[in-house]
């Protein structure tokens, strides 16, 4: 099925410019996978060299965070937005 | 390149500094990037302090809270342009835990010093480059009054 994933603004000269992806998955994970399939150069920018998420990126499956859901085997539905945003913190 | 932000918004994000004094404050600058590349704030969300291990000299914002704020952004038409956040006690310059946790490349990042609850200096700083070779640059900070726009400060 069709879902949208939204790309933060750092990732789009990787995503062709675009703020809105849509793919087509039944998880999450066949989503993010159709989305580098997409645009191979955001692979660097979103997984580390063994294929993990990279530490500061958080993967939003509407408003859950996929790590306290299935992870890459959470199942999608048409309705479905996956959202991807870097971490943002800090501190004197 | 400049990050231009209307003075009641500028004087909000600094007004969030001195409400949450000693602790820092966070949150986010809705915007757009105009026809220069040039980056408009056109909206101050004020978001939560979730260290709140430390909160005198850390900030985190909540990832949810960022994910609502872009995707109601998206749907307005604009994005996340950058952040802020206060420095209690201590210079509006970036420190090193700011370079390392910040990732959002091409954003600005905002930061008030707050000197015994009153905020005094703001600069505004733009993370450049790819995580591996990410820094941080002094952006020129342009609070914007009414047309024709002025230079209320600039980074320091």
């Amino acid at each position: 099925m069709s879902i949208k994933v939204l790309i933060p603004t750092p990732l789009r000269p990787y995503a062709g410019k675009q703020s809105v992806i849509e793919v087509t998955a039944q998880t999450v994970g066949e989503a993010l996978s159709d989305v580098v399939a997409k645009h191979p150069d955001l692979r660097k920018h979103l997984f580390s060299e063994d294929g993990k998420l990279r530490s500061f990126v958080n993967v939003y499956l509407n408003d859950e965070d996929i790590r306290y859901l299935n992870k890459d085997a959470t199942p999608v539905k048409e309705t479905d937005t996956v959202t991807i945003v870097p971490s943002v913190a800090g501190g004197r | 390149m400049a990050l231009k932000i209307p003075v009641e918004l500028y004087d909000q994000l600094r007004q969030h500094g001195e409400a949450t004094y000693p602790h820092e404050c966070c949150g986010v600058l809705v915007g757009e990037f105009d026809e220069a590349g040039e980056k408009v704030v056109r909206a101050v969300v004020q978001c939560g302090n979730t260290r709140t291990d430390s909160p005198q000299n850390r900030y985190h914002i909540s990832p949810l809270e960022l994910v609502r704020i872009q995707r109601e952004a998206l749907l307005a038409g604009h994005d996340i342009v950058g952040f802020y956040h206060s420095h209690p006690d201590h210079p509006a310059r970036w420190s090193s835990t700011d370079l390392a946790e910040a990732h959002w490349t091409g954003s600005s990042y905002v930061i008030t010093s707050v000197e015994n609850g009153r905020a005094v200096l703001t600069n505004s700083f733009i993370l450049l480059d790819r995580e591996e070779a990410k820094h941080f640059e002094d952006e020129l900070l342009e609070v914007i009054e009414h047309q024709p726009m002025y230079c209320r400060t600039k980074p320091i």
